[in-house]
């Protein structure tokens, strides 16, 4: 049984470590090394200036309005998406009234299920092209459409949402936290599911109200998955490229108005893309690095429970 | 996800808030009435909000160009579908075919590597083993953008090797593709294999099979469920990925074929002069951007959500 095994292990391996390594682990490692040149990204040249990118990102205006802006929304898309989804998902698994059947979701939960999660098999690009649509500023938007038939906005003066500077950033946030609720939501029913009925049932019979049991049972119970949520949509915040370099106003990338919207990914990718400062890009990439790893060790950190077993 | 659906029908459900007499229902029942209409209420608009624009950009793909540009309330005045061919005449079908071509090999590839590595980090000791193991999973951390610099130098470079590899071309996006998506698969698979009893794999073994062939003929088949999910997983991701193809996909030099992906392609049109002047045809490319998805999502949606929920709980 033994003879033939690490060649075997090494066959296996291999084709999978040379990929993840050479296009995955060595992109991320020469980051760090360009970070520290002028490189332009159209030529071979480069010299080394040690940390002059970072000194110059320091009084980077733009950086550190992006840096901003995607600290507010890995701050509110978790929170948001996580509450909405949590509270649905209540709902639909022991929101509905009790008969003898005991505790059960609320009528059509399926239904519901399947029409929340349309947004997540649907490409983050389609989206855009979709919202875009849907926010266009003038009656021909359906936002500003519905805004005109609750009369909150006139055809004469819509809102202009992504134009303007205070909205814009909103306006993303509402379709990242549109697009995920229905995710989260299915995940959590999921987790909900494997909590026994029982104690649901033992709490109500001890007098125990709805909210009670969510926030007495359901939520301490559900914290692991919660935790994980936590992460992913923490990623998505990171990120949301797609969505700000398509939907804002702005030659490549997006990013505006005026910045407004601007995100590390969108600064970085016209940094080097279109302004040939690889190097320079590369020493966002680094700060981000540092930030992602600094905010998962704090919040895994900080959201630790002892697990329960059930 | 199955007992959901059959609650719905359960007998002696509608008594319970309404008619007031001894039965344990009544218990349960109680500030269920009040939550229920408020519940249903933000549950009802909640799903208005998903399918209203989402029907709006498919009604809009029988407007025409004034009726867009007028209001949002506007009727289609009638249905024809002449924005759809002339969306796909753009470009659509071409960018639909890339996406099929380049999915189909970076899946397939993903689950095949992702499971070989995965069953010999669960399954074998050797020195190393951990190491490696967490070397894949340190790579899920971080957001994809971080390598997007050298990792375009990158495929340029195996461009240079073969010209097949190179930027702009279905092979070179593929393996990069499987190389991103690898991390994800190694660490759900791992905890699969894990999962799974060994003594069906050391009979085999005793029985003088192959290590190879035990993988393929018995570990593999054990481990379909595992598979399902993790594959839904990665056809969506993967389907989903836009900054990949927009880093790596750009035509080199003029002239060139267009190998966009769909969502890429899509964007790319919406945002330059192609649509401009023809906004039915902008929303008739959504349409055939979506409507495949969300039938293949409709038929297969039980095992599409457990098999997201499951790989993303793991």
């Amino acid at each position: 049984m033994r003879h033939g095994k690490y060649p075997f292990i090494v066959g296996f391996l291999f084709l999978p470590i040379v990929l993840y390594v050479g296009l995955v682990l060595w992109p991320y490692a020469q980051t760090f090394g360009y970070s520290l040149t002028d490189w332009s990204g159209a030529s071979q040249d480069m010299n080394f200036v040690g940390l002059a990118n970072y000194t110059r990102l320091l009084d980077d205006e733009v950086f550190a309005g992006a840096l901003w802006h995607n600290l507010l929304l890995l701050i509110l898309l978790p929170v948001i998406t996580i509450l909405i989804a949590l509270f649905f998902a209540f709902m639909l698994n022991v929101g509905g009234k009790g008969g003898t059947g005991g505790v059960q979701g609320v009528k059509g939960a399926g239904f519901y299920k399947v029409v929340f999660f349309f947004p997540q098999v649907l490409s983050i690009a389609i989206l855009a092209v979709l919202w875009g649509a849907v926010y266009r500023t003038d009656e021909s938007g359906l936002a500003n459409g519905i805004l005109i038939k609750l009369g909150l906005a006139t055809a004469h003066d819509p809102v202009a949402f992504l134009s303007d500077p205070d909205m814009v950033l909103w306006c993303v946030l509402a379709v990242l936290v549109w697009s995920g609720v229905g995710f989260y939501l299915v995940l959590f029913s999921a987790a909900m599911q494997g909590i026994p009925k029982d104690i649901y049932e033992a709490a109500l019979l001890d007098g125990a109200k709805r909210g009670q049991t969510f926030f007495k049972i359901t939520l301490p119970l559900l914290w692991e998955t919660v935790q994980t949520a936590w992460v992913y949509l923490a990623i998505v915040a990171m990120d949301a490229f797609a969505l700000v370099a398509s939907i804002t106003p702005g030659a490549y990338f997006g990013g505006g108005p005026d910045h407004h919207s601007e995100l590390i990914s969108t600064y970085l990718m016209r940094s080097f893309l279109r302004n040939g400062e690889a190097g320079y890009a590369c020493a966002m990439g680094v700060v981000i690095f540092f930030f992602t790893l600094i905010l998962t060790v704090v919040s895994l950190w900080a959201t630790k429970r002892d697990k329960i077993e059930y | 996800m199955s007992t959901l659906d059959t609650t719905a029908s359960v007998p002696g459900q509608r008594t319970a808030g309404s008619k007031p007499k001894p039965h344990r229902g009544q218990r349960f029942g109680d500030g269920g009435g009040v939550l229920n209409v408020f519940s249903h209420g933000f549950l009802a608009i909640w799903a208005i909000m998903i399918v209203l624009p989402l029907g709006w950009v498919v009604l809009g793909s029988f407007k025409t160009d004034s009726q867009i540009n007028g209001s949002a309330w506007s009727w289609p005045s009638s249905f024809h579908f002449d924005a759809f061919s002339r969306a796909w005449s753009k470009g659509i079908g071409g960018f639909f075919l890339n996406t099929i071509i380049v999915l189909l090999g970076s899946v397939t590839l993903t689950m095949l590597f992702g499971s070989m590595a995965a069953y010999v980090l669960a399954r074998y000791e050797f020195k190393g083993n951990r190491f490696i193991y967490y070397l894949f999973v340190a790579g899920s951390m971080f957001p994809v953008y971080l390598a997007l610099v050298p990792l375009f130098f990158m495929v340029r470079n195996l461009g240079e090797i073969s010209p097949y590899l190179g930027l702009n071309s279905y092979a070179g996006l593929i393996l990069v593709y499987v190389a991103y998506s690898l991390p994800f698969t190694v660490f759900f698979m791992y905890s699969f294999f894990r999962t799974l009893p060994s003594a069906v794999h050391e009979a085999a073994m005793l029985d003088g099979c192959s290590h190879t062939r035990t993988f393929f003929q018995i570990m593999v088949p054990m481990a379909k469920p595992g598979l399902i999910s993790v594959g839904i997983f990665n056809v969506l991701g993967q389907w989903n990925q836009y900054i990949l193809p927009v880093t790596l996909m750009q035509p080199t030099q003029a002239g060139e074929a267009d190998h966009s992906m769909l969502a890429q392609g899509l964007v790319n049109l919406a945002l330059q002069s192609g649509y401009k002047s023809d906004a039915p045809a902008l929303f008739a490319g959504m349409t055939i951007a979506m409507l495949p998805v969300l039938v293949v999502y409709l038929s297969f949606q039980r095992q599409v959500q457990a098999g997201l929920t499951s790989a993303t709980l793991k």
